[in-house]
């Protein structure tokens, strides 16, 4: 075993060998005259081949034979085991739930007013948001099976029809609201009815088509959009008419409290968060209506589903458009946080991020897309806090360029470890006698 | 009329490289029923590599001749980037072979993602341009002001593709690793039962595509003698959108998709709106798939209960 770990090490050392030494040894630098030349770093080199190597070894000679272990453990029943699982299973949400609603002012209670605005709004909002989106999405991916790439496109319309709406014409935030939703869960139907025949992989690449193609319309369209410069100076939500600013009308003055930015803040935390639980809850609730069973049956499959007289342009039809409602929801709400929208925002890396918070998470399981989002959002975020590092490689390491990169390795890792996502079980809609968590590997991921 | 025929010189050039791509994107779909979304950055990474190989044989080494020196660059390119397509193939797709449909899709989302920020944490955010090489032109048309040129470069990129696109061809079709290919694309389960060795041959699907995918990026780089680490996506894109097209498992179905997406996008540019020229590639590629879901050339897939 140890020849075979070494031999696999230096195989991973020659392949690292050959990648890095063209793109880390050299670097191609533009100098006063604009013209290239090459620096090296053979130092960096030598440590990241060394990671490489010193990586596959561990790989091999501690956690594959782990894993090789595990997997030819016989898998027995232990009673308390379950009861324990079951138990965490029933009473994780509401805890979850309710340390989300207690989140703010813990975070007020224990950094201050100052120290508070990063966790809420950095990492409390940004979270939260893609737990909508996430959500809204398990709709369309989890429940009814179908690979939507381009789920952004019903988020920039979301967050464009607020802004647009909301400087036009002056209407407040939670009229709009609606709005904004239904102009998406429009355009799902528009998006929708044309891929309507297709399956798998080509739904996938056409709903990416459209999403670009709403983007290269926002890019392009400047008359009415603005164009790259986007749109500024976006209504912000109002706290029942009182706005939240240093003025004497100001939410700090009315109530009469020292201004601070936090109290908008955590208003903007409690609308996210009511949405995200209103997806949630509309999700769960649909699950056990007809439609909601429908969508489940068409990913298990569609042939049966059709043979059985149920609809499929329709239910089809229905996951698009609620999916792309909340969507919606999801970008007005940015829209609303940011002040400022442009097409930057709606790229497809946006789209890749929510198909994978619902994959990682373990597709069809609220709890799952939570986590997920939580652990990938903020963990990203997390590492522009991280200072320390700056410590150990020195004053020039920037910590938060290498957040993306750690993110997609973060999403291949994960992959790799668990292909059926975090959560690996699934409530039943539907059972007889007894519920009973069911193995995520028993559900199928849908034909389209 | 001069304006097409020089659009159409200037389509069939694009459509070159998004056809070298696009045989990437087809063969591993073929073979693997996978959408190797990581694809484009492999061709950015590989048009990096040729850029640095470049810059290694002309201010280091000092080579006079652009014609050597393009070729260095293109060997080196095509094997440094099969080596890496071979490394992310082991350690992203493999461990999920046999797994459900999605894992493989957003490991190679996530390899995409890794890829592009690594070229930008290891080379820098801004692009890289190289001068400009082989500038001479032909003038094939002159009429009223309006000349119909072909340039060096367009007919090194029309060259290189064909003799890269006849190597592969005869290595598909006539050579055991060929038949080895097609056989696991019909039948994994009996291509293994009857010898071949599966898991080596989607490892050299992977590798065959990148050394195409590292074509496409060194004629990139000299056609457009720029390049910066956010430009895989767009390209990749579009020349998935042309294996699609053309019918995904096809291979000629994906250069024939690969010229006409290129052929698309550039005679919209000169007739319509030059902004909506991807609006117009995406538009199409919707349309033909909704009319006509397999593809161009695609076989149609038959469902059974």
């Amino acid at each position: 075993m140890a020849l075979r770990a070494a031999r696999d090490a230096a195989i991973w050392g020659g392949v690292a060998l050959a990648v890095f030494v063209p793109l880390i040894g050299l670097q191609a630098v533009q100098d006063i005259r604009g013209e290239l030349r090459l620096d090296t770093r053979w130092p960096l080199l030598v440590v990241l081949v060394a990671m490489v190597v010193g990586g596959s070894l561990v790989n091999s000679l501690l956690i594959a034979p782990w894993r090789e272990r595990r997997g030819r453990r016989v898998p027995h029943e232990n009673a308390a085991l379950a009861r324990a699982a079951a138990a965490f299973g029933r009473w994780f949400p509401p805890f979850a739930v309710g340390f989300v609603i207690v989140f703010p002012f813990l975070a007020l209670w224990l950094t201050g007013m100052q120290g508070s605005v990063k966790w809420i709004d950095n990492f409390g909002i940004q979270i939260l948001i893609y737990v909508m989106l996430g959500f809204g999405l398990n709709i369309v991916v989890g429940l009814a099976g179908l690979l939507d790439l381009g789920y952004v496109a019903f988020y920039a319309v979301g967050a464009y029809a607020y802004a647009l709406l909301a400087k036009e014409f002056g209407f407040s935030f939670f009229t709009l609201l609606p709005l904004a939703g239904i102009l998406a869960a429009f355009w799902g139907i528009i998006l929708g009815f044309p891929v309507l025949r297709l399956r798998g992989d080509y739904l996938a690449i056409v709903t990416l088509a459209f999403g670009e193609i709403i983007r290269l319309v926002l890019i392009n369209w400047v008359p009415v959009t603005n164009g790259y410069a986007g749109i500024s100076g976006i209504p912000r939500p109002t706290f029942f008419g009182i706005p939240f600013n240093a003025s004497d009308e100001g939410f700090a003055a009315v109530f009469g409290l020292e201004f601070s930015p936090i109290y908008r803040g955590i208003f903007l935390y409690y609308i996210i968060l009511a949405l995200a639980l209103l997806t949630a809850f509309v999700t769960v609730r649909l699950r056990r209506l007809p439609i909601g069973r429908a969508w489940e049956a068409l990913r298990e499959d569609e042939i049966a589903c059709r043979s059985l007289g149920i609809d499929t342009t329709t239910t089809k039809l229905t996951a698009f458009a609620i999916g792309a409602m909340f969507g919606g929801f999801a970008g007005s709400f940015f829209a609303a946080r940011q002040g400022f929208i442009s097409p930057e925002s709606f790229t497809f890396m946006e789209s890749a991020t929510i198909v994978a918070i619902v994959v990682l998470g373990g597709m069809g399981s609220q709890i799952g897309v939570a986590v997920a989002a939580v652990a990938m959002i903020g963990g990203t975020e997390l590492l522009r806090e991280l200072d320390v590092l700056k410590e150990v490689f020195g004053r020039e390491f920037d910590p938060t360029q290498y957040r993306m990169l750690l993110f997609g390795f973060a999403m291949v890792l994960i992959m790799i470890w668990k292909p059926r996502g975090l959560i690996s079980s699934r409530a039943p809609s539907v059972f007889l006698k007894e519920r009973k968590a069911v193995a995520g590997s028993l559900v199928k991921e849908g034909h389209g | 009329m001069d304006i097409f025929v020089q659009q159409l010189i200037n389509g069939i050039t694009l459509g070159s490289i998004y056809g070298l791509i696009a045989i990437g994107y087809t063969m591993v779909f073929g073979i693997i029923g996978m959408v190797n979304f990581a694809h484009g950055d492999v061709f950015m990474v590989s048009a990096f590599i040729a850029l640095i190989a470049f810059l290694v044989l002309t201010t280091w080494i000092g080579i006079g001749s652009v014609t050597l020196a393009l070729f260095i660059v293109l060997i080196v390119a095509m094997a440094l980037t099969a080596v890496l397509n071979w490394g992310i193939e082991r350690l992203a797709y493999r461990p999920l072979r046999g797994s459900f449909r999605l894992a493989p899709l957003i490991s190679a989302i996530g390899m995409s993602i890794f890829l592009s920020n690594f070229i930008q944490v290891a080379q820098g955010p801004r692009n890289k341009s190289i001068p400009p090489l082989l500038s001479g032109e032909f003038v094939l048309m002159d009429g009223g002001g309006y000349q119909v040129t072909l340039s060096y470069k367009q007919i090194m990129v029309w060259v290189v593709t064909a003799v890269l696109l006849a190597c592969f061809w005869w290595v598909v079709s006539r050579t055991a690793l060929g038949r080895a290919q097609r056989a696991c694309e019909q039948d994994q389960k009996m291509a293994a039962l009857l010898g071949v060795d599966v898991d080596r041959t989607i490892s050299i699907t992977f590798v065959i595509g990148a050394a195409l995918a590292a074509v496409a990026g060194t004629m990139y780089l000299m056609y457009y003698g720029v390049i910066s680490f956010a430009d895989g996506f767009t390209p990749g894109v579009k020349a998935f959108t042309a294996a699609v097209l053309g019918g995904i498992g096809s291979l000629p179905g994906a250069v024939i998709g690969g010229l006409l997406i290129g052929l698309v996008e550039t005679l919209w540019s000169a007739y319509f709106s030059i902004d909506y020229k991807d609006v117009a590639a995406f538009s199409i590629l919707a349309i033909v798939l909704i009319f006509l879901p397999q593809g161009l050339l695609g076989r149609p897939e038959v469902e059974k209960v």
